[in-house]
């Protein structure tokens, strides 16, 4: 049944589900009263051509990468983690301990080790309740991360306004960590090396995201983890009887996708702000949803989705300048439909198309 | 001393009256959401529909100045948005959770986008007149009742005073009852939540079923929308759902997907967010000043034990999330 060419599953169907959001998004914009494709084209000046604007793009991709992964590394198990806003929250709170204790004590390139070390285990620990609960007490994944994303909200609002809060600080947040502790900015790296660069808030977290895609790649496909790991998504049945230790490979499959999303703080928190903030996560981690839907789950894929995302992200922010009627919540609209096309109706395009190149293939 | 419990009376009366105001959303997408999953179709998309109905009412009340226009535009908005997650997960077989989350974030930025396109305040409606809102209703004898000592303020402050919608709500509990455990459409509700196989073979269709089920869900969200931007407050501001429907879709699972239950539950964390300001600064013994802050996350915390079996049981429908494929 199901005899699509590798390239059209791959390619084609992503452009195809991309194109159709972005359809009825410029709907909106007409019916809005204003031009889509004027709309269209500052989102690309803004995201590619502006100065810096290539740094920011950059900048968001690196956020959509981190959460895009951790969705991908559970829906291989499929395991629904929509926990991904509290768990990068979690993370925040990991970089935070760390830096706030040991910076100023330790060299900042071993706290900064520590840090992202902080930022894996309370991610992977935000999403490993979960798991274990769905594992061996039997409630459903989807509702208790729902559920863990509200609770580490108000969990960060009471931290936050007391025993964190800093000294001289008039919202609530933390001090801001000793410099040494801070991530490089890549531009400053690139003028070191001589080159000029626009400053953007990119940074080596970006670099980080990056391994991290490898170190998914080898997992999944490289190791009798993965091959386990994507035997127990496929046929649960099938992987349990062939031995496979169900239980604890969901519990570890959520620790590693919270241990990703938390790593997302690393960008915001380590590499941004410096100083632990409230609701940093911003819906990055729903987002990770729709990157990991459009990218297949692969972390090529989930690069280029990160990629489309983040020029999503900041083009939108352009809208703002350049229209008044239309603002960056458009990019809300956007990834809604994206996620739809991509994900809800997935099976809509897909009969369609398989008889499209059934007739294709009779004819030659 | 009487004059003293007099006063703790009223106080008691005026909590109870905002726990009742609180709560009114929470029912009613805590209804939605039970008559969702009762059929076996997840629902994470209330809060966005919550949203896109609070929106739309508040839009359409102050373009036509009419409450009841409001309401109108507020079901229908809400029930597109509940056909559509019916298309795609009942004609198309979609992930029920996907598509929840699409709902969510649609209407997070539709409700922007349209709102500042329209009244260009930054995504908030105008500020509603009186007469574009539901307001107080007065029943029936407050006057006399009321003088009463302790029953009078019980009937004027708690029972009677509030808008319509209010009223609605927790009619809606007793019509959700009656429907699901009363008629014939309620029992196969309930059986093609627990086996469509059975409802299948018993030539009744299950995608017709699943589908009222699903409308009946987008207008009860529609309601509750209606209920935070026109009668609860005066205006819809940006995400003003604001969570609601998650705790709604926590009350329905404390609430064992009962109606009864569910309201209870929906009370209980109505009741939990009118006493937090006045526990503010309170000292406990032992503890010390009450962490007020962490009282919101109670409901959630709530759920996740009871899920986890830790106290009584919380047992899902059977076919809940799952799509059905005819067998041919």
């Amino acid at each position: 049944m199901n005899t699509l060419p590798r390239w059209v599953e791959i390619l084609l169907i992503p452009l195809i589900n991309l194109s159709l959001a972005l359809c009825v998004a410029g709907v909106v914009i007409a019916l809005v009263g204003e031009d889509p494709i004027r709309a269209l084209s500052v989102m690309l000046k803004g995201a590619f051509v502006f100065s810096g604007g290539l740094g920011y793009t950059l900048y968001y991709t690196t956020n959509f990468i981190f959460t895009g992964l951790a969705v991908a590394v559970a829906f291989h198990a499929m395991l629904f983690n929509i926990g991904g806003e509290g768990q990068t929250t979690l993370g925040g709170l990991g970089v935070a301990l760390i830096c706030l204790a040991l910076g100023g004590v330790l060299p900042g390139g071993v706290v900064i080790l520590f840090a992202i070390a902080g930022a894996a285990a309370f991610g992977a620990l935000w999403a490993l309740i979960p798991g274990w609960l769905q594992a061996y007490r039997g409630s459903h994944i989807v509702i208790t991360t729902i559920m863990f994303n509200f609770i580490a909200a108000g969990l960060m609002v009471w931290l936050l306004s007391g025993i964190l809060r800093g000294g001289n600080q008039g919202s609530p947040q933390t001090n801001v960590f000793a410099e040494e502790t801070w991530l490089p900015r890549l531009h400053e790296i690139v003028r070191g090396l001589g080159f000029d660069a626009a400053s953007s808030p990119l940074n080596l977290s970006f670099v980080l995201a990056l391994l991290a895609c490898v170190g998914v790649w080898l997992l999944i496909w490289r190791t009798k983890f993965g091959y386990n790991l994507r035997a127990l998504g496929h046929a649960p049945d099938a992987a349990a009887s062939a031995g496979v230790a169900v239980p604890r490979m969901v519990v570890i499959a959520m620790a590693i996708s919270g241990a990703l999303a938390g790593c997302m703080a690393l960008n915001e928190i380590l590499g941004v702000q410096h100083k632990l903030v409230l609701n940093f996560s911003a819906g990055y981690g729903f987002t990770g949803i729709a990157v990991a839907l459009m990218g297949r789950n692969h972390p090529v894929g989930i690069v280029m989705a990160s990629l489309l995302f983040g020029a999503l992200y900041q083009g939108g922010t352009e809208l703002d300048f350049e229209f008044t009627s239309i603002t960056r919540e458009m990019v809300l609209v956007v990834q809604g439909l994206i996620i739809l096309f991509s994900g809800a109706l997935a099976y809509m395009i897909t009969p369609w198309l398989i008889r499209i190149f059934a007739k294709g293939a009779t004819r030659a | 001393m009487l004059e003293g419990a007099a006063e703790l009376w009223i106080d008691a009366l005026r909590i109870a009256d905002g726990t009742v105001r609180v709560a009114v959303p929470l029912i009613l997408c805590a209804m939605a959401g039970l008559v969702s999953e009762r059929s076996g179709i997840v629902d994470i998309g209330l809060e966005g529909k919550l949203l896109a109905g609070a929106f739309a009412a508040a839009a359409v009340a102050s373009l036509t100045g009419s409450p009841w226009a409001g309401l109108g535009a507020a079901l229908g908005v809400s029930a597109a948005f509940a056909l559509l997650h019916g298309f795609a997960i009942i004609t198309h077989r979609g992930e029920q959770i996907i598509s929840g989350v699409a709902v969510n974030i649609l209407a997070a930025g539709l409700t922007v986008v349209i709102g500042i396109a329209l009244f260009r305040q930054g995504g908030q409606t105008p500020t509603l007149m009186p007469e574009q809102r539901f307001s107080p209703i007065n029943l029936p004898g407050v006057e006399s009742i009321g003088a009463i000592p302790w029953i009078g303020p019980l009937y004027a402050e708690l029972i009677s005073g509030h808008n319509l919608l209010v009223y609605v709500a927790f009619a809606t509990v007793l019509g959700v009852w009656w429907m699901l455990y009363r008629t014939t459409f309620g029992l196969r509700l309930r059986a093609v939540g627990e086996s469509p196989a059975a409802i299948d073979s018993a030539g009744v269709s299950v995608p017709w079923l699943r589908y009222r089920a699903v409308l009946i869900a987008g207008l009860l969200c529609g309601i509750a929308g209606a209920y935070l931007s026109t009668a609860h407050g005066s205006a819809f501001v940006r995400d003003m759902s604001a969570g609601k429907g998650f705790i709604a879709l926590a009350a329905m699972i404390l609430g064992k997907w009962r109606p009864g239950l569910a309201m209870v539950a929906c009370l209980l964390f109505g009741f939990l967010e009118t006493i937090t300001p006045r526990l503010q600064g309170v000292e406990i013994p032992i503890i010390g000043e009450a962490p007020t802050a962490l009282i919101p996350v109670l409901p959630y915390v709530f759920t996740v034990i009871l899920l986890a079996g830790f106290f009584g049981r919380a047992v899902p429908p059977r076919a809940l999330g799952t799509a059905y494929v005819k067998e041919h």
